[in-house]
């Protein structure tokens, strides 16, 4: 082989060598640059909404417009009787539909549940709110916290029934056996072994799924609609904190743009604290 | 003795199949209460509704496009940023990074993810939105400005905004799945490409090769939360009535339009457009995550607990 072709191939390796470089390089940047916003949102959730962050916040009732101060007392009990509504239906059904799908989950009605449960968690939650407003909303002939309750349980379904199949299939089969080996019948294996055992791993899904719908707002704004007063009746509309943000962050006044701030750093707060501690628990269970 | 314990097993096997088949009826019932409400849109305005730009309460003249436009332009942008991005960093948690620097990334990842979208909206209406409007784009039309997509006046809400936003909120759905489907490769596609004289890079690029199909489940799952995205979008896009080829003007989506105007809409007909728009976003959404979750099965042998993941 001539020089030149030598040199020209070693040319051609280095070459390489550069363009691998250039592409791992890429790759590190393309980390970076997706780590990035999240640094920018919890920073300026931070610096603009602590500085309204105070006890007030919690405790006090929204004040009319040019009056200084206030809260979003209404707000967030409204989102906590609204995720509660949400949980008392959606949590049986769920966990129901996710230990049949683990324990008797081999049949053709089990293959159509899954993939209607698959297509439930792509439905879009604004979609969900329509939907709701034209079964519940329609009928009492009122915006409601039940409307809102029931369209967030629609939203949490598919998460529950899910997270509850794998948790509950990973109860090793020999507690089975050895249940059912001492003569208990099938419903006092599932119901008193297998469900046990899954506990902690059900109770992190379902609690999952309620961080989760505490934070949408779509699904609310035509079901619960929100409540510039104090309310906690199920069949009137009911104030939360994402529609509540949504709100005061368009409306053209400071002072409710800064509580709009204040309102999101604690919806945050509230879904990652739940998401935190659940993780750490269960990897404490885990362990 | 035995009777009694057939019995009490089927009931306690029908309870909780009586709870998975209720998945249907839920599923059945959203169907019907759109369609339902649908019904006097569809027989008023029939297929030309989907192809009319009005939208005039006054008159009683409702159209989609603009809507439809503007759902698919936005998540077209939103997937132009956030598809490169989320694959370099598939392969960065997945071929490249260190353990720790892999789980923090991971762990921000995961963040993102849980933060409620009318958070992303207010961020990109109160910050994104002065950035762009004082930084980026006076920059693109000043450069680009003889390109039909940076025309106009540089509002920072516009259909740009919206992209931006969408990208950060998609992008943990395509790293995360991405990230499952090139583990799930055989370690071996590397070995042989690297023993064959491959570069790292090149070496990567094969196992990119054989995740393929799964990657692109994970592209058009994020494509699925794109479109129905309605929050965040509704905050940032602006929310005219108007079909503009220029990035830079504002514009309005399907989710944003009802979530704007359900509970204004006076007369029955505008109630009924506007679930008819629900109604197409639905359909819309249920053929594109039909067929990623189809392509993510596929991609990684029926592994269900990574198509469960999205």
């Amino acid at each position: 082989m001539s020089e030149a072709a030598l040199q020209r191939k070693a040319g051609h390796i280095s070459r390489r060598a550069i363009w691998s470089r250039v592409v791992i390089a890429g790759c590190y940047a393309a980390g970076a640059i997706v780590v990035l916003p999240l640094a920018l949102i919890l920073g300026h959730l931070i610096v603009k909404g602590l500085p309204a962050l105070s006890f007030s916040f919690f405790v006090d009732l929204p004040r009319p417009v040019g009056e200084p101060g206030g809260g979003m007392a209404n707000a967030i009990v409204g989102t906590l009787i609204l995720v509660g509504l949400a949980a008392i239906i959606a949590v049986p059904v769920g966990v129901g539909a996710g230990v049949y799908l683990s324990e008797f989950g081999r049949s053709r009605f089990s293959g159509l549940v899954r993939y209607t449960t698959d297509l439930l968690s792509g439905v879009p939650s604004i979609v969900v709110g329509v939907a709701a407003y034209g079964l519940v909303v329609m009928p009492m002939a009122s915006f409601s916290a039940i409307a809102g309750g029931v369209a967030l349980s629609i939203l949490m379904l598919p998460t529950i029934i899910r997270s509850t199949e794998e948790v509950v299939r990973l109860v090793p089969q020999s507690y089975r056996e050895a249940a059912l080996a001492l003569g208990a019948p099938r419903w006092k294996v599932i119901q008193q072994v297998v469900i046990p055992a899954a506990r902690a791993g059900i109770v992190t899904a379902s609690m999952l799924a309620v961080a989760r719908a505490a934070g949408e707002t779509a699904p609310l704004l035509f079901t619960a609609l929100g409540n510039r007063f104090w309310s906690t009746a199920l069949n009137k509309p009911i104030a939360s904190l994402p529609v509540m943000v949504f709100d005061y962050a368009r409306a053209p006044y400071d002072d409710w743009n800064r509580q709009a701030w204040t309102g999101a750093l604690v919806l945050v707060m509230m879904v990652t604290g739940i998401s935190a501690v659940l993780r750490l628990t269960v990897r404490r269970v885990a362990r | 003795m035995r009777a009694v314990r057939i019995t009490a097993d089927g009931v306690y096997r029908a309870a909780l199949g009586g709870a998975a088949a209720l998945v249907f009826a839920v599923v059945a019932l959203i169907v019907y209460e759109t369609g339902r409400g649908a019904g006097l849109s569809i027989r008023t305005f029939g297929l030309g509704f989907l192809t009319s730009t009005a939208w005039d309460p006054v008159t009683e003249k409702f159209g989609a496009l603009p809507y439809i436009y503007g759902t698919l332009v936005s998540s077209a942008l939103a997937l132009l940023i956030a598809v490169p991005l989320g694959i370099g960093t598939a392969v960065y948690l997945a071929e490249i990074a260190h353990r720790r620097w892999g789980a923090i990334v991971s762990f921000v990842i995961e963040l993102l993810a849980a933060i409620p979208s009318i958070v992303y909206g207010v961020w990109g209406f109160f910050v994104l939105a002065p950035w762009l409007r004082n930084g980026l784009e006076p920059w693109m039309i000043q450069n680009f400005g003889f390109l039909p997509f940076f025309r106009g006046a540089p509002f920072g809400i516009g259909m740009l905004n919206a992209g931006i936003v969408l990208a950060i909120m998609v992008v943990p759905t395509i790293v995360s799945i991405s990230r499952e489907v090139l583990l799930a490769t055989p370690r071996s596609l590397r070995e042989a490409a690297l023993a064959l004289g491959a570069t790292r890079a090149e070496a990567i690029g094969v196992a990119v090769d054989a995740a393929r199909p799964g990657i692109l489940g994970a592209v058009i799952l994020a494509l699925g939360r794109a479109l129905g995205e309605t929050m965040a979008v509704t905050m940032v896009i602006g929310n005219t009535n108007r079909i503009s080829l220029s990035l830079l003007d504002p514009g309005a989506t399907m989710s944003s339009i009802i979530a704007n105007e359900f509970t204004e809409a006076t007369s029955p007909l505008y109630v009924s457009a506007l679930i008819e728009i629900a109604l197409v976003l639905f359909a819309v959404t249920i053929v594109v995550n039909g067929l990623a979750r189809l392509l993510v099965l596929w991609a990684t042998g029926g592994r269900r607990a990574v198509a469960a993941a999205a």
